[in-house]
C-alpha cells in the first residue's frame, strides 16, 4: 500500500537531485568519498539512513527492491526498511537476488553473483577507511589527495608481526581502481573478492557521516595485502547444515550449552534456492572442541552445573526447520 | 537469536503496541494533553525546539508526549518532521538589543544602563521539594494576578558588550568574508568550519555535551577566564526581506536566551590587550545551554586568536563531530542491531589464533620448557 502523503521515495525531488549529483561524482571518481547534504530521516542514525537516501534517490516505479541485513531478508531492520519503501514508493519487493534491480544491504554481499543492470546499495557506518588510525578528517582528506596510505600498510604489517595474521576480518580495506583506499563497509572480508570487476553498480551511503561513494561496474577492487602474506578469505571446516553449501558465508548458532553449533548460510535466499533445487546438508549440529569455544573469562564449566532443559529452552527461538535438524 | 526468528514484521507491530501502552501508563488516570505539556513543561519544550532546530511549541510538546518524555527521542521526531519542510528563505540577522526582555543580568557591572532584571530563575530558590505540589488538582496560582516580568522596560536596551566595544576594550569580530553563511542542515559540515557554521552546530548541539565541555574549560582544559558579560531572555522579532517588496517585514516573535561571555585576552604583537567574546543563543528559557555554548564557542576560537590548541574543548573537529545528540544516540544504539556476520568473522580469527597459540605451547612443552600457568580461561576449560 502506498502512502500518498509523502513524495515518491519520501525525499523531495530537490533533495534527490542533490544526492544524484553526489552519486554521479562518486561514480566518476571510484572510491572517492563525496560529501553530501545528508538529510534527517525518519530512521535513527546507524540504522541505514545513508543507504535509504541513496536507494530513495535511484529508485523508480519499475524497480524491484530487495533489502537484506546480515545476508537475510527477514531480519527486523531489513523488514522495516523494505516496508518503508513499499509504503513510500509502492514498488515491488522481492527476496530473490536474481529478481531484484536494487538491493540494499547491511554487512553482506549476496552469494548469488550480481549482474549488469543491478544496483547494490551498502549502508555504511564509517566511510573513512583510515578513521581508526587518524580520526581527523582534515588529515585524512589530505592523505587521500596524496594517496598517502603508508599508515594503513604499517598497521597491517604490525598485525602480522604481532599476531601472525592481519586482524581485520570485516571492513577490510580495499584499493579501488588502484587509486582510492576505500572502506567496503563492514562486510566480512569473505565478500571482498565479490567487489572486484563486479558487473553491478555498487553505491555506498553514509548518512551520519554525510558521505557517498561508489564502485562502478567492472572496476578493479584490490584488498590490501603483502606478497608473502596474500589476502585470504574465511573458510569453514563445515558446510551449511541445511543446504550443504561449502562455498557460502556461514552463521553459527549456539543450540545448547554443550558446545553444539549449527552452521547455516547467512544468505537466506541462497540457502533456500539451493534447498528448493534439491541440495541437502547434513542436517546436523556440529560439536565444537571445548577449548576452541569462547568461554567467559573466570567462569568455570561443569562445576555445580545443573543438568537442565537449557537446550530445550533455546530451541523455541529456532525455526521449525532448524529445530528438526537438532532433534 | 531474535533475528533468526521468522516474522520480524509481526514482532515490530507488537512492539509498537507495547510502546503505546508504555506511553499511556495507567489508564485510570487522565490523558496528558499536548496543551498541558506546552504550558506546564515549557523548559522541556524549549530544549526540544532548540536542539530540534524548529521553533514550534505545539509540535515540540506533541513530540514530548509521543516520546513519553524522552527529550532526545522528541528532538528526533521534531527533526525528522523539520527535514520535510520547504525552505522559503533566510531571516535577517536578529537584533537582540531590541529584545522585549523578561530577564537580563550582567555579572561584570553592578549596574548597567537599563538595569538588571532578575526575571524567572531557579537561582535563588531553595531546592526543597515543595510537597504542596503533590496535592491533586491544586492550583496555587488560582486567583492571583500574573506578574508580568520586564514590564515598563524600554523597547531597546543596548547590549553590554556593545558599550564596552565603544571604548575599544572589546574585540568586535567581523565576518571574514562577504559570502552568505552556510546552512548546516543543507550542506555537510566540513573542517575547518567558519564561525557561523560552528555556532549553528553548537546551537543544535546536545546540552549535556556542551555543558561538560564548557565546564572543562573552567577547570584548566583550555585557558579561558570567562565572565558572564550579559545574559538576556525575551522575545525578539524575526524579520525577512521579501522578494519584490524591497523592505523587511516582521513575521513574528520568538523567545530566546542569549549569553555573551567576556574572556581575558593578553593581546599579541598586532593587537593590544583586550577582552574577547564567546556567544551562545538558544530558543526559549535555556540559560544553562546558552552559557555553556558561549564558553565552548570562545574556546573554539583558539586558532583564530593565535592560542595554543591543547584541550578537547578547543578542538573544533572533536567538539562539533560529537555534538549532535541524534548522531551520537543513533550510532551508540545501533550496536543493538544484529552484528553476527562481523562477530562470526572475529570468532573465526580468534579460534585460529587460539589454535596457533595452543600449538606453540605444546611445541614448547615438548622442548622441555616449563609452561607458565595459563590464565583463568585455561583453568576453567
Amino acid at each position: 500500500m502506498m502512502d500518498d502523503n509523502y513524495n515518491f521515495g519520501f525525499l523531495d525531488e530537490r533533495t534527490k537531485k542533490m544526492i544524484r549529483r553526489a552519486m554521479l561524482k562518486a561514480v566518476a571518481i571510484p572510491g572517492y568519498q563525496v560529501p553530501f547534504g545528508s538529510r534527517e530521516m525518519p530512521f535513527a542514525y546507524g540504522w541505514g539512513t545513508g543507504g535509504v537516501q541513496v536507494t530513495a534517490s535511484v529508485i523508480g516505479r519499475d524497480d524491484v527492491l530487495k533489502v537484506i541485513d546480515q545476508g537475510a531478508d527477514d531480519t527486523t531492520n531489513a523488514v522495516n526498511i523494505r516496508r518503508f519503501f513499499a509504503r513510500t514508493t509502492g514498488v515491488t519487493t522481492t527476496e530473490k537476488t536474481a529478481q531484484a534491480s536494487i538491493i540494499q544491504t547491511r554487512h553482506r554481499i549476496p552469494e548469488t553473483a550480481l549482474e549488469e543492470g543491478q544496483v547494490i546499495v551498502f549502508q555504511v557506518p564509517m566511510p573513512e577507511p583510515l578513521f581508526r588510525l587518524e580520526p581527523r578528517r582534515r588529515e585524512t582528506i589530505t592523505m587521500h589527495a596524496l594517496a598517502e596510505y603508508g599508515l594503513m600498510n604499517v598497521k597491517l604489517y604490525e598485525d602480522i608481526a604481532q599476531l601472525g595474521a592481519i586482524s581485520r576480518t570485516y571492513d577490510y580495506p580495499v584499493l579501488v581502481n588502484e587509486r582510492y583506499l576505500t572502506s567496503p563497509s563492514p562486510i566480512p572480508k569473505f565478500d571482498n573478492p565479490k567487489m572486484h570487476m563486479n558487473p553491478a553498480l555498487q553505491l555506498f551511503g553514509a548518512g551520519r557521516e554525510k558521505r557517498i561513494y561508489a564502485i562502478p561496474p567492472y572496476t578493479a577492487v584490490r584488498s590490501l595485502d603483502f606478497e608473502d602474506h596474500p589476502f585470504e578469505v574465511q573458510r569453514w571446516d563445515h558446510a551449511c547444515a541445511l543446504c550443504g553449501a561449502a562455498d557460502s558465508f556461514l552463521d553459527e548458532m549456539i543450540v545448547d550449552d554443550e558446545g553444539s553449533r549449527l552452521f547455516v548460510c547467512s544468505d537466506s535466499d541462497y540457502c533456500g534456492e539451493r534447498r528448493d533445487a534439491g541440495y541437502c546438508g547434513t542436517q546436523q549440529a556440529v560439536h565444537m572442541p571445548v577449548n576452541l569455544l569462547p568461554l567467559p573469562l573466570g567462569e568455570g564449566r561443569g562445576e555445580g552445573r545443573e543438568e537442565g532443559p537449557r537446550a530445550e529452552a533455546l530451541a523455541p527461538t529456532l525455526s521449525q526447520k532448524e529445530r528438526e535438524v537438532i532433534q | 537469536m531474535y533475528v533468526a526468528v521468522k516474522g520480524g514484521a509481526a514482532a515490530i507491530e507488537a512492539s509498537w503496541r507495547l510502546l503505546a501502552d508504555q506511553r499511556r501508563g495507567d489508564t485510570t488516570l487522565a490523558v496528558l494533553s499536548v496543551a498541558q505539556i506546552r504550558e506546564q513543561l515549557p523548559l522541556a519544550v524549549d530544549r526540544v525546539m532548540s536542539e530540534g532546530s524548529l521553533y514550534d511549541p505545539e509540535l515540540a510538546a506533541l513530540a514530548i508526549k509521543q516520546a513519553s518524555g524522552d527529550l532526545i527521542e522528541a528532538i528526533f521526531l521534531l527533526r525528522a518532521y523539520r527535514t520535510t519542510l520547504p525552505r522559503f528563505g533566510y531571516s535577517l540577522p536578529m537584533d537582540t538589543a531590541r529584545m522585549q526582555l523578561s530577564r537580563r543580568v550582567s555579572a561584570t557591572f553592578k549596574d548597567v544602563p537599563g538595569g538588571q532584571v532578575l526575571g524567572a530563575t531557579y537561582d535563588y530558590t531553595q531546592r526543597l521539594l515543595d510537597f504542596a505540589l503533590l496535592a491533586e488538582g491544586d492550583d496555587e496560582n488560582a486567583g492571583q494576578e500574573p506578574l508580568a516580568s520586564g514590564q515598563g522596560l524600554p523597547v531597546s536596551m543596548p547590549r553590554i558588550n556593545a558599550l564596552m566595544a565603544r571604548e575599544g576594550l572589546m574585540e568586535t569580530p567581523q565576518p571574514t568574508s562577504q559570502t552568505e553563511p552556510g546552512d548546516l542542515t543543507r550542506d555537510p559540515l566540513m573542517f575547518p568550519a567558519a564561525r557561523p557554521l560552528r555556532l549553528q552546530a553548537l546551537a543544535r548541539g546536545d546540552e549535556g555535551w556542551l555543558l561538560a565541555l564548557g565546564y572543562s574549560t573552567q577547570r584548566g582544559y583550555a585557558n579561558s577566564h570567562p565572565f558572564a558579560g550579559e545574559i538576556r531572555r525575551g522575545k525578539v522579532a524575526v524579520e525577512i526581506m521579501a522578494d519584490e517588496l524591497g523592505f523587511a517585514i516582521d513575521i513574528g516573535d520568538i523567545e530566546v536566551t542569549e549569553c555573551q561571555m567576556i574572556n581575558q585576552f593578553a593581546g599579541n604583537r598586532e593587537h593590544p590587550p583586550q577582552f574577547t567574546q564567546g556567544y551562545g543563543l538558544a530558543f526559549g528559557g535555556a540559560e544553562r545551554k546558552s552559557m555553556a555554548m558561549a564558553l565552548v564557542d570562545r574556546s573554539l576560537r583558539a586558532g583564530e586568536l593565535g592560542e595554543l590548541v591543547t584541550s578537547p574543548a578547543q578542538d573544533e573537529e572533536f567538539v562539533l563531530s560529537h555534538a549532535d545528540s541524534l548522531e551520537a544516540s543513533g550510532f551508540v544504539q545501533h550496536l543493538k542491531l544484529p552484528h553476527y556476520v562481523d562477530f562470526q568473522s572475529e570468532l573465526e580469527l580468534v579460534r585460529k589464533l587460539r589454535a596457533a597459540h595452543a600449538g606453540e605451547q605444546h611445541a614448547r612443552a615438548d622442548d622441555g620448557q616449563a609452561i607458565a600457568p595459563a590464565p583463568a580461561i585455561q583453568k576453567a576449560a
